[in-house]
């Protein structure tokens, strides 16, 4: 990744990139460079986390396609809403009624 | 250097055999085959060490390729007719990956009527695919083509496929006089392939092909045609490269007779041999007459060609392959377009010849030179914009 020149690096590829500045076939040299690219903005439902019911079961993690429930010391966190598409999976998945969706972003 | 004989396809295959390629994903289909058999046997024999793929279709071949090529691999495959027709879909993902894969294609007419004879509709058909196209006249050309192929495609200025193509039957299964080049010598030409980036590399983790919103996809194609135009200079740099281990000289197309001319025939492929002894015959009968064969077609060398023909008082644009359009063929319409930017006052017509396969003679050429004449006249000598050689009425 040290080799890359600084347009071929992906924190600086944005919607404002000219064209000649794009890496040859729009290829990206790094990995989990979705991280940077916040596709949140889709959402039209947003997931609504309660931590009074919340048993930290870390049922509704892995069933997030987005991966967007993230978990620190095996306790989950607030949902990213930067990556949230609001498709409700972890609302229906969740035992305790701890999640429910709200319109909107 | 040896003087010996073979076939067109034997003649890639022998260029294969220099090149010693990385990987063959192929599947046969006429008049192609020969080329992956010949490679197949090849490997077997321990000539080469090509990592050889029978694939279940066309598709897959191309697809494969794709793959093998964002791997790091030097990749080749072959195909003909409805083979290409299949690919279709994936030739463009080859294109707009920017991977420099080679692929040998010996032209015949795409179905139907079914028929495996000689026609451009397959490659002229794939004309906007984003592939670099490289046509040949004889086993002698469609060889030395092979040869520069990857060192155009591979060029950091270009980053392109690149088809070879070839006349089926004419310029795959008869058999020519040819000059082979020195493997030793083809070996440091077409030189190793050390791509910056590549999918094995374990150090730099790559995506290859990701998808682009509306938001890029327009400058992404901006700069696939810029490679395109970079290309041109590329393919003369790399022509001049070959001509002086060789000897044997390429450009954007050879003009046969043509610096004086007044009357020219256009043309690709296997025709241009025809067309030359029509030229002569024409010459001796005094008329200023003249071949403008193309060998490069993509890019399109537009300028360079109407430049070419300019002082031309009429012109046969010859294509071998339909449009349907109801106006004439691909070839007509681009040199046509090249020669109005120019403000050529030539006389032009588009001459459709050769379909499926349809024999050319040598008289039929010397009468459309007859037509021309009468053309430069301001006579009316045809009632359509695209009229059939050789066509029975």
């Amino acid at each position: 990744m040290s080799n890359l020149k600084q347009h071929e690096r992906a924190e600086f590829i944005n919607e404002m990139t000219p064209w000649h500045q794009l890496t040859d076939g729009l290829q990206i040299y790094e990995p989990a460079t979705s991280r940077q690219f916040f596709t949140g903005e889709w959402r039209t439902s947003t997931p609504v986390w309660d931590t009074d019911k919340c048993k930290q079961c870390l049922l509704c993690v892995p069933y997030c396609p987005d991966s967007s429930i993230p978990v620190e010391n095996e306790k989950r966190q607030d949902f990213d809403l930067n990556h949230c598409k609001g498709c409700g999976i972890c609302a229906k998945a969740c035992p305790f009624q701890a999640i429910s969706m709200k319109e909107g972003k | 250097m040896l003087k010996t004989r073979m076939s067109g396809n034997e003649a890639v295959a022998h260029a294969i055999k220099q090149i010693n390629p990385d990987v063959m994903p192929a599947f046969p289909i006429t008049p192609s085959t020969e080329i992956p058999q010949f490679v197949a046997g090849m490997i077997a024999n321990g000539e080469i060490d090509t990592e050889f793929i029978p694939v279940e279709s066309e598709h897959s071949s191309m697809s494969a390729a794709i793959g093998s090529s964002a791997a790091g691999a030097r990749t080749l495959t072959a195909t003909s007719s409805c083979g290409l027709a299949f690919m279709w879909e994936v030739l463009y993902v080859a294109a707009s990956n920017r991977l420099p894969i080679a692929m040998a294609v010996v032209n015949r007419g795409l179905t139907g009527p079914l028929n495996i004879n000689a026609e451009h509709s397959d490659s002229m058909g794939a004309r906007d695919s984003g592939w670099l196209q490289i046509y040949a006249e004889n086993n002698q050309e469609v060889y030395d083509n092979f040869l520069q192929a990857y060192r155009i495609a591979e060029h950091p200025d270009v980053k392109l496929p690149i088809m070879i193509c070839q006349d089926g039957f004419i310029t795959s299964h008869a058999v020519e006089n040819i000059t082979l080049w020195d493997d030793a010598a083809m070996k440091k030409f077409v030189g190793t392939y050390e791509p910056d980036h590549y999918l094995l590399n374990a150090d730099e983790p790559m995506a290859v092909g990701p998808y682009a919103a509306s938001n890029y996809c327009m400058e992404a194609k901006k700069a696939q045609t810029e490679a395109m135009k970079r290309a041109k200079k590329v393919i003369l740099d790399v022509a001049k490269e070959f001509e002086a281990l060789t000897g044997q000289s390429y450009g954007f197309f050879e003009g046969y007779r043509l610096d004086d001319a007044e009357y020219a025939v256009v043309a690709i492929g296997s025709v241009c041999g025809t067309a030359k002894d029509a030229v002569d015959a024409m010459r001796e009968r005094g008329l200023r007459a003249g071949l403008l064969k193309i060998r490069v077609f993509r890019p399109f060398p537009a300028d360079e060609i109407a430049n070419a023909l300019k002082g031309c008082r009429a012109i046969a644009i010859m294509d071998r392959s339909e449009s349907y359009n109801a106006v004439g063929g691909p070839l007509g319409a681009e040199v046509t377009a090249a020669l109005y930017r120019v403000k050529a006052h030539a006389e032009v017509i588009n001459i459709m010849y050769g379909l499926s396969g349809r024999d050319v003679r040598v008289e039929d050429i010397e009468q459309l030179f007859d037509n021309l004449v009468k053309l430069g006249d301001g006579e009316q000598v045809y009632d359509e914009t695209c009229p059939y050689l050789g066509l029975r009425e």
